[in-house]
């Protein structure tokens, strides 16, 4: 099984681990990326992560797709959080279930990896003297805003 | 001439002040050409020398031909995860 989904909820880990476990699997691998409150040195009070939605869906699939091809996991799910995250919140989570535990681990750091390079997702940090920017990783800064 | 609705998001969206743009069409248009016609638009010389660009919600190449009824959006440089 395999699903992917754009959400505005909270993303529950311990669900996602529930929806892929067999007992046919020895390895759940879980990656949970996390809301930090310092970035390039700037102390961060929260994050506005936005979305193409229906084509960060469909990205995610074709990535979800590919794992499975390369690394014969069957059971993957992930969920990426947009809107307003505050400081310690889960905004993406990466579950991927396996009979052994490197096809399983090798395959969450494929998606995660994956993710950062072609799902249109897009945050701006707000920092703690009021400002806030686009986060662009092709450059140091993005485009600062007051 | 028909036209084509650009999708713009984050950074974009915030710089233009819209959520999308119309642009002229004219047969036989390419992504290219689509970009060269936002690229003459007042108040995109911050966009980067190099853009990227989704037709029905696939990245694509700027030879691509476009449609007036394709879905089109600039891509800001991603940062998810």
């Amino acid at each position: 099984m395999s699903r992917v989904a754009i959400v505005t909820r909270e993303i529950d880990v311990a669900v996602l681990i529930a929806e892929v476990q067999s007992s046919d699997f020895g390895a759940v691998s879980v990656f949970a990326g996390t809301v930090r409150d310092v970035n390039d040195g700037r102390s961060v009070t929260a994050i506005d992560y936005s979305a193409y939605t229906s084509m960060a869906e469909s990205e995610l699939a074709m990535i979800i797709a590919e794992a499975q091809d390369r690394f014969g996991v069957s059971a993957v799910v992930v969920e990426h959080r947009v809107g307003a995250l505050a400081i310690g919140d889960v905004s993406v989570a990466i579950v991927a279930a396996h009979a052994h535990r490197a096809p399983a681990l090798d395959c969450t750091r494929f998606v995660i990896d994956e993710i950062k390079q072609r799902v249109p997702i897009w945050k701006r940090e707000h920092y703690t003297d009021g400002t806030r920017e686009w986060i662009d990783p092709t450059i140091s800064r993005g485009i600062a805003t007051a | 001439m028909s036209t084509v609705t650009v999708q713009l998001f984050a950074s974009y969206a915030e710089t233009f002040g819209e959520s999308t743009l119309e642009i002229p069409l004219a047969p036989h248009s390419t992504v290219g050409d689509v970009v060269e016609s936002i690229r003459s638009l007042p108040g995109a010389f911050f966009l980067p020398k190099s853009l990227r660009v989704a037709v029905n919600r696939k990245f694509a190449s700027v030879d691509q031909l476009v449609d007036s009824t394709d879905e089109v959006a600039l891509i800001p440089p991603v940062a998810g995860g």
